[in-house]
């Protein structure tokens, strides 16, 4: 029977896992008072849903409808004045839903935060590039790799890849090697659907050598016309050598090379 | 007649000249030498000012994050000396630096010396490319030369430690895979005289008081602090805005910490300005690799962090001990584990913030890798910063910005 291979995650696996063998946790702090931390947390109030330190970070998680007024307040009350990065993690297969993150740099303590909140499958979250401009960018490679809409985002279109891509490549639904649609992008756009057949599948082996390709390949020691079938077997030759001598070095007297 | 495009005939979209406002719009790149790479700006200009800009990435799009899902975590540290490949070592010390953060675990302090010591170089060299390409830009070719002579030996430098001159994954996770060779830090104290010397003597002397230079690269893409806070700039286009804010300073990483160094800050907000922030940090650098030197000479001679869950043991113990080999044998096969968790690590590379943000599922292939490459953000500040500029410093501007498309399109 062929093995069942799971169609919602085709992302790298490993070949063996103990069956006994539990994943540890990155050790989660709680917020010290009187810290730093501990002022963000309060200024937040009750959006946050939960917080804890991850390796010297704050993380915050949040309701994903909030997340413009979060941010704001972040801002303009606890001085987080550069917004770092901002993508999601696909976490569709488990539970349906995008992890979207947030993370914000405060440069006069020299603190980072990180707001962190889910949203379902098919769900837009608002923009922030009204409050950090580099949202711009960020919103739309995450709209681009993932497909999650950004409510209020001036010009969200595809950033990195084509404008007429079909697909999300950082869905964990979409295979390393591309899709079909990625396969014959090339040569549906340049020639049309009907030329599939004749150009064929993409090559993407590099070292690919085809064996009975006389019209790529050199076949050292075994030369045969350009083009020919040699399919069915193939006449030995051996390799002829020029025997006229341009210039006989040998010959001379004189000394070509003072090392000799 | 306009020419419709169909698929025989291509389309020349690149010219469109004369629309109903004036305006022509024309595409700056993806082939332009200027471009840096990959990047294609297309300009609206209303005579010789720009209306209008818009940065079209994604030409060298490789889809590294997707790669860092499908690979084991060591498998991956040789696909990041491709993303900034001006300053590779950045790269691999930023992710295996995130990837340690994430185990807990710390390199031993020989490898931390190598480690700065080659961050520091490939700052060097990274510094070196951004003046050669920045002054050939902007005209000014010997400049070009003598920058890419110096560079050289700095490479050089780099292929006797790891080998390589370009992609050097000279950084293991948890430390570094070789010791110094044999005279290395003689050679990196003359190379560090000679980058002193020619900093001054040659590139400060061609370029500093040159009037042209002054001309063209003065008052010329300004970026006030907040726009540059608000853009997410970072390293020296941050610094040139008059924030004074170095990682390596603020939340220092291996042994910035206890290395005596300044951080330039350029208040101008100016192209010029930037250069200076340049030149300056060259020679702060130096000014380290001159205190790492002395440094070396008293650590312990162990490069690999112990975590043999995580780390395989050094090759003698490999080959004469057997649970070191079987441990061995399952990290290569399987890959390490590390525990559930997310992380996000910033590191100050030659170009800014250079952040891993990974999420563990405690797998040995990382669920989800966001690589913040500082290049990307700057990019997208150029469609602002150029909007009412002349087409004639739109070259300085990118020249200044510094962007590298490896690490843009990743």
């Amino acid at each position: 029977m062929r093995k069942y291979t799971p169609k919602d995650n085709v992302q790298g696996k490993s070949y063996y896992t103990d069956r006994f063998w539990v994943a540890p946790r990155v050790p989660r702090e709680e917020v010290e008072a009187g810290s730093h931390f501990e002022a963000v947390v309060n200024a937040l109030g009750s959006q946050v849903k939960e917080s804890y330190i991850e390796v010297g970070q704050l993380v915050v998680h949040i309701d994903a409808s909030e997340n413009f007024a979060v941010i704001k307040t972040l801002r303009d009350e606890c001085g987080y004045k550069q917004c770092s990065e901002q993508s999601a993690v696909d976490y569709l297969a488990q539970d349906g839903e995008f992890e979207l993150f947030y993370q914000l740099l405060n440069h006069a303590e020299a603190k980072r935060v990180r707001v962190v909140c889910r949203i379902k499958k098919g769900e837009a979250i608002e923009s922030i590039v009204p409050l950090f401009k580099s949202a711009n960018f960020a919103e739309r490679e995450m709209y681009d790799m993932f497909g999650i809409k950004v409510n209020n985002h001036p010009f969200l279109k595809r950033i990195i890849m084509p404008d007429d891509w079909e697909g999300h490549p950082l869905l964990k639904t979409y295979p390393l090697q591309g899709d079909e649609f990625a396969s014959w992008y090339e040569v549906d756009k340049i020639f049309g659907k009907e030329y599939r057949d004749i150009i064929g599948p993409e090559n993407r082996d590099p070292a690919k050598v085809e064996r009975y390709d006389t019209k790529r390949f050199s076949r050292v020691g075994y030369e045969v016309p350009f083009g020919a079938d040699i399919s069915e077997g193939e006449k030995e030759q051996a390799i002829e050598y020029s025997e006229t001598i341009l210039v006989n070095y040998n010959a001379g007297t004189k000394q070509l090379d003072e090392r000799k | 007649m306009s020419q419709q495009p169909n698929k025989l005939t291509p389309f020349f979209e690149n010219l469109n000249f004369e629309r109903d406002d004036n305006t022509m719009v024309i595409n700056f790149g993806p082939q332009h030498p200027s471009a840096h790479g990959q990047l294609r700006l297309v300009l609206e200009l209303d005579g010789e000012q720009v209306v209008k800009a818009y940065p079209d990435i994604g030409y060298l799009h490789r889809g590294i994050e997707k790669m860092a899902e499908n690979m084991t975590y060591n498998e991956f540290l040789p696909t990041t000396d491709r993303l900034d490949y001006i300053a590779s070592t950045a790269n691999n010390y930023a992710y295996a630096l995130a990837v340690e953060k994430l185990l807990g675990i710390e390199a031993p302090r020989r490898a931390q010396v190598i480690r700065t010591m080659l961050l520091e170089l490939n700052r060097v060299i990274s510094h070196l490319f951004f003046l050669a390409t920045h002054a050939l830009d902007v005209g000014a070719m010997s400049v070009f030369l003598y920058a890419f002579r110096e560079r050289e030996y700095a490479m050089d430098l780099m292929e006797d430690y790891c080998g390589a001159r370009l992609t050097h994954s000279s950084v293991r996770i948890g430390g570094v895979p070789l010791d110094l060779p044999a005279g290395w830090l003689e050679n990196l104290a003359a190379f560090c005289d000679k980058v002193d010397y020619e900093v001054e003597h040659t590139y400060e002397a061609l370029l500093t008081e040159n009037r042209i230079w002054k001309m063209r690269l003065e008052n010329v893409g300004v970026i006030s602090a907040e726009e540059a806070l608000s853009w997410g700039c970072t390293g020296p286009m941050l610094r040139g805005s008059g924030v004074k804010y170095d990682i390596r300073k603020e939340e220092p990483y291996e042994l910035y910490s206890e290395l005596d160094f300044d951080i330039p800050v350029a208040e101008t907000c100016d192209s010029y300005g930037r250069y200076r922030l340049y030149m300056e940090e060259m020679k702060q650098s130096t000014r380290i690799l001159r205190q790492l030197i002395p440094m070396y000479k008293k650590t312990e001679p162990r490069l690999m962090a112990h975590a043999p869950q995580y780390i395989s043991a050094p090759k003698e113990e490999i080959m004469t001990q057997n649970y070191a080999l079987m441990q061995h044998f399952v990290l290569v096969t399987q890959g390490m584990r590390p525990p559930k968790g997310e992380v996000y690590v910033p590191t100050e590379s030659p170009k800014g913030e250079l952040g891993f943000y990974i999420k563990s599922e405690g797998e040995p292939y990382a669920y989800r890798l966001k690589c913040r490459a500082p290049s990307f953000f700057h990019t997208g500040l150029l469609q602002e910063i150029l909007v009412g500029t002349y087409i004639a410093d739109v070259v300085t501007i990118i020249g200044t910005t510094n962007i590298v498309f490896g690490e843009v399109d990743r």
